[in-house]
């Protein structure tokens, strides 16, 4: 079989948010960007970009000013992956990355500075930073407490209108709902299915048709996230015209649309960008040259090509994106073996309570960095001199809990590209 | 406040709705007598819901109490042939490995013998073709008559049937206070902690069937029920690693015992004496040290994906321990025999308490309840539950693995969409079970569904399912306001007590998906009812 050995200024390991966004940062300095990993996990992303909003979590405090937030943590534990980003750092990396989804054809909306509330799938609010175009009049109706029509279909499940307009009506008395038959499927629905038929014209032109005698007062109309997969800009604004109303999407259960939407815009956008691609493939080893250069071992199981590097970004995720292993009572790196900063245990890696206001010590643990966000090894000095870590490995945040994971992926992939850019 | 409590009459009132409770209920309708079932949460929340649903051929007692093991051999018999369709008849086997007492395994067919039982002797080349998931160091096997016994599926069908015979049953119903005049308890003072709800109950006859909580409840009457409370906990397997139920030949002790349940396997148990019936939470070390001993008997037990961990408590009668023997071994020297207490005895005429005991047994145990209640209310009907088939009810047949996607894949109603996909239960079955269930009028409507179906059983352990299920609660009406979250919270929080101790590996990496789900996007987390009603 042919080998495609590899060659780049940068590789990228891990295809989540903070892998993607290292990739296009890096493509935008002008670096040589190759990028392995799974891109698994970004089809359960939601699409809204968190930056900040809760802390501490012990207390449950939510706020308005992310970026308040993001002092008053750093203050209390100056640990977090942000006390080594500059304000200005993130948002240019917001910039950077919503200019890009825009440019891909997935436009995002916000308040410079402010968070943001949404509808959720289970009637409850969400905060957040930026949300896609489609969700932005979730929030400016939620504000005004506008009079709305939530639509959804029969056969989709996990989605109940009548849930969220219930669930919100003592606040929000305006939210009604309504259940619709999806034109031209019966039977289980999927929501791929849906949003690849709202592309074509005829489906709009039905759905518009059946919603249209359900407005009456209503001065927006909600949809669950299904309007449109590859060209979701046009599909809404198609429908906004048809319906004469402003329109917004509620997220739906994962997998959704807006998950495969993003996948689609990144992996088009950043192949434009001139991205060596390595996706579903896995960093087997890994030796370093002695330039200084990585030397990885590439492939699926048994190695099927290398890459050399001049620099890595790890950012391989946590658990659920392989980053980190579990073991019965141990927790290790997956890629290169760097230290775990974890809870000594498994019956210290949980609370007793599941939603306990604290969150779980596990959540917290990660890879420890210095100040330019290279991993420590066991003598506490950078493992090398060229690894990065970014994203959700990163010791000393809960990003569920304190809603920053998108804003730690950016910021710190901004800020390993940069490092690396200026060495 | 002063709201005037429900009252209600009847000749019999029976508090605790685990498999002991719901047995006495149907054998006293079965004899004509009317009853009420009071239960302070749902059925079978006690040690009828949290053990290994083992249908016991009584070998596992021959060593240690004759007559339990005696007792188990002519109830599980009994139990297959009157209610075949809540038992899978799978046969059991009885293994030594090296290092096992061979003096024991040597004793093993005499004492079998000498109990009725049957035990054959097999060779361990020919136990392992039966089943290939045994240690290569076998050294010894004998097959009995074991077999497991759906527990959910034995209580529901015994409510039902006691039900169509105008037993009341009233869940959320905790048997709060006595009335105590002159010696007979002449009114019971039911409360239902969710809503605050009072009911009354005057019966002629109060039979206290609360498991481990039986001494909380005689205390309400001024009595003391001498209780030692023994928690076990038990394994749940992804997959079902044996056909047969497996037992270590050996004198009993932890983590000897593997059970099928359907597409799983069940391991366990440990046997910890704890001071208070309501600590029955699995606990990490007690499921690191399941795992090690169960390992020895089948290795793969080391490695494979397990669901979930869960415990009960187990009532053991004081009365009839072995005095020295109590705290080394958490009460397993405490026989497994069952205690039935005429409080006529101390001073309260109508009151008696039966406790201990076991999932095999319940029958019996019901019979002798029910034989002491009608001596008392001069009812000469003689018992008919050893003769009588238990039928299958709608109500209780949805807990059965395997059920719920039979019925969808037979029924083929485009429009019958799957809620729980890890275990197949479609909206037909739940709006089924809604009709079937009790009427609660606040009361997790989740959580009674979960236990009364496979809904949050499988893989997932709730986290897609709950949201699913409820969205279709809301659907039909069963749900208004913002109760949901609750719901989800407390259906959630109830499996994370199984789920939380086996966060390794791919279960961690599935809590991790589901906290990002429940937390990230829902911020469930932050929805918190501290000032929930109820109080304590």
């Amino acid at each position: 079989m042919e080998r495609k050995d590899v060659s780049c200024d940068v590789l990228v390991i891990g295809a989540g948010l903070a892998g993607m966004a290292a990739s296009l940062f890096a493509l935008e300095k002008g670096l040589v960007t190759a990028q392995a990993g799974l891109p698994g996990e970004t089809l359960f992303a939601s699409s809204v970009l968190d930056l900040m909003a809760v802390t501490p979590i012990e207390e449950g405090r939510l706020w308005e000013d992310p970026f308040a937030a993001i002092a008053a943590e750093i203050a209390q534990n100056p640990a977090h992956p942000y006390a080594k980003v500059a304000r200005k750092d993130i948002e240019a990396a917001f910039g950077a990355f919503t200019g890009f989804l825009a440019q891909a054809g997935m436009p995002y909306a916000g308040r410079d500075g402010r968070n943001v509330e949404i509808l959720t799938p289970v009637g409850t609010s969400k905060r957040t930073y930026r949300v896609p175009e489609s969700m932005w009049k979730a929030v400016l109706a939620m504000e005004e407490k506008a009079p709305c029509l939530i639509v959804d279909f029969e056969g989709l499940k996990g989605f109940s209108a009548r849930q969220i307009a219930e669930t919100q009506k003592a606040d929000w008395p305006g939210l009604r709902f309504v259940r619709l038959d999806f034109p031209g499927m019966t039977g289980d629905l999927y929501v791929e299915k849906m949003a690849f038929a709202l592309e074509g014209e005829s489906v709009r032109q039905a759905l518009a048709e059946a919603v249209r005698p359900h407005i009456g007062d209503a001065a927006y109309v909600a949809f669950p996230a299904v309007l449109g997969h590859y060209r979701p800009g046009k599909v809404f604004a198609e429908m906004e015209r048809l319906l004469g109303v402003g329109i917004f999407e509620i997220p739906t259960m994962p997998p959704g649309v807006t998950g495969l939407r993003l996948k689609a815009a990144f992996e088009e956008g950043l192949a434009g960008k001139g991205l060596k691609s390595l996706f579903q493939k896995l960093v087997l080893g890994c030796r370093v040259e002695e330039d200084g250069s990585f030397l990885f071992s590439m492939g699926r199981n048994a190695e099927e090509f290398t890459v050399r590097a001049k620099a890595a970004i790890l950012a391989s995720g946590r658990f659920f994106g392989k980053g980190l292993k579990a073991e019965r009572e141990l927790v290790r790196e997956a890629v290169f073996g760097l230290p775990v900063e974890q809870p000594k245990g498994r019956a210290a890696w949980h609370q007793k309570d599941m939603f306990d206001q604290a969150g779980h010590p596990i959540n917290r643990a990660g890879i420890v960095t210095d100040a330019r966000l290279r991993p420590l090894g066991a003598d506490g000095l950078p493992a090398f001199p060229n690894l990065y870590a970014a994203g959700s490995i990163l010791a000393g945040q809960d990003w569920i809990r304190m809603k920053c994971g998108a804003g730690t992926a950016l910021a710190t992939a901004y800020a390993a590209v940069n490092d690396i850019a200026a060495g | 406040m002063s709201r005037k409590p429900k009252r209600i009459e009847t000749q019999a009132l029976i508090i605790g709705a685990g498999v002991t409770g719901a047995g006495i209920a149907r054998d006293l309708t079965l004899r004509g007598v009317s009853c009420v079932l009071a239960e302070k949460r749902d059925v079978n929340a006690g040690a009828s819901g949290g053990n290994h649903g083992l249908l016991h051929s009584g070998a596992r007692y021959v060593a240690s109490d004759m007559e339990a093991a005696t007792e188990c051999r002519e109830e599980g018999a009994l139990l297959k042939r009157l209610a075949p369709h809540c038992v899978d008849d799978a046969g059991g086997l009885f293994v030594a490995v090296e290092g096992d007492d061979e003096r024991y395994v040597a004793d093993f067919p005499a004492m079998c013998a000498r109990c009725g039982i049957e035990a054959a002797a097999l060779e361990p080349a020919r136990a392992r073709e039966l089943e290939p998931a045994l240690s290569g160091r076998l050294i010894a096997a004998y097959k009995v008559p074991d077999a497991s016994v759906d527990p959910f599926m034995l209580s529901l069908d015994n409510i039902a049937d006691a039900g169509e015979r105008g037993m009341v049953f009233l869940a959320n119903a905790r048997a709060a206070a006595f009335t105590v005049k002159d010696g007979r308890i002449v009114s019971t003072l039911l409360f239902d902690d969710e809503t605050g709800e009072e009911t009354e109950v005057v019966a002629d006859q109060v039979i206290n069937a609360s498991g481990a909580w039986a001494g909380i409840v005689a205390r309400l009457a001024g009595l003391d029920v001498d209780l030692v409370y023994s928690k076990g906990t038990l394994l749940v397997t992804q997959d079902r690693i044996a056909d047969m139920v497996i037992n270590r030949l050996r004198k009993a002790t932890d983590a000897d015992i593997l059970v099928p349940g359907g597409t799983v396997s069940i391991l366990g148990t440990t046997s910890v004496t704890v001071e208070d019936p309501e600590d029955c939470r699995p606990t990490i070390p007690e499921v690191d040290h399941i795992i090690e001993e169960g390992a020895a008997m089948v290795p793969v037990l080391e490695t494979t994906r397990y669901i979930r961990a869960y415990a009960g408590v187990r009532p053991l009668f004081g009365k009839l321990a072995s005095a020295s023997s109590q705290d080394e071994d958490g009460g397993r020297g405490i026989g497994r025999g069952f205690a039935l207490l005429d409080h006529a005895r101390d001073g309260v005429v109508n009151f008696a308490t039966i406790t201990g005991g076991k999932l095999t047994t319940y029958r019996l145990m019901a019979e002798k309840a029910a034989d002491l209640v009608c001596e008392k209310l001069g009812v000469a009907a003689p018992c008919l539950t050893r003769e009588t088939p238990l039928p299958s009810h709608a109500g209780g047949k949805w807990t059965e693995p395997g059920l719920a996607p039979r019925t969808w894949l037979a029924r083929r109603d485009p429009k019958d969409a799957l809620l729980c996909e890890c275990e197949m239960v479609s909206k037909g079955v739940v709006d089924e079970l809604l009709a079937s269930m009790p009427r609660h009028k606040s009361g997790p409507a989740l959580l009674s569904l979960g236990l009364r179906s496979r809904i949050g059983k499988g893989p997932c352990q709730g986290g897609f399912c709950s949201l699913r299920v409820c969205a279709h609660l809301y659907d039909r009406q069963a749900l208004y306001g913002d109760a949901g979250i609750e719901e989800i919270r407390a259906f959630l929080g109830g499996r994370w007590r199984g789920v939380s101790p086996i966060l390794w590996g791919f279960p961690l990496m599935q809590a991790e998906f589901q906290e990002a789900l429940h937390c990230g996007l829902m911020g469930l987390e932050l929805h918190n009812h501290k000032s929930r009603k109820g109080g304590a």
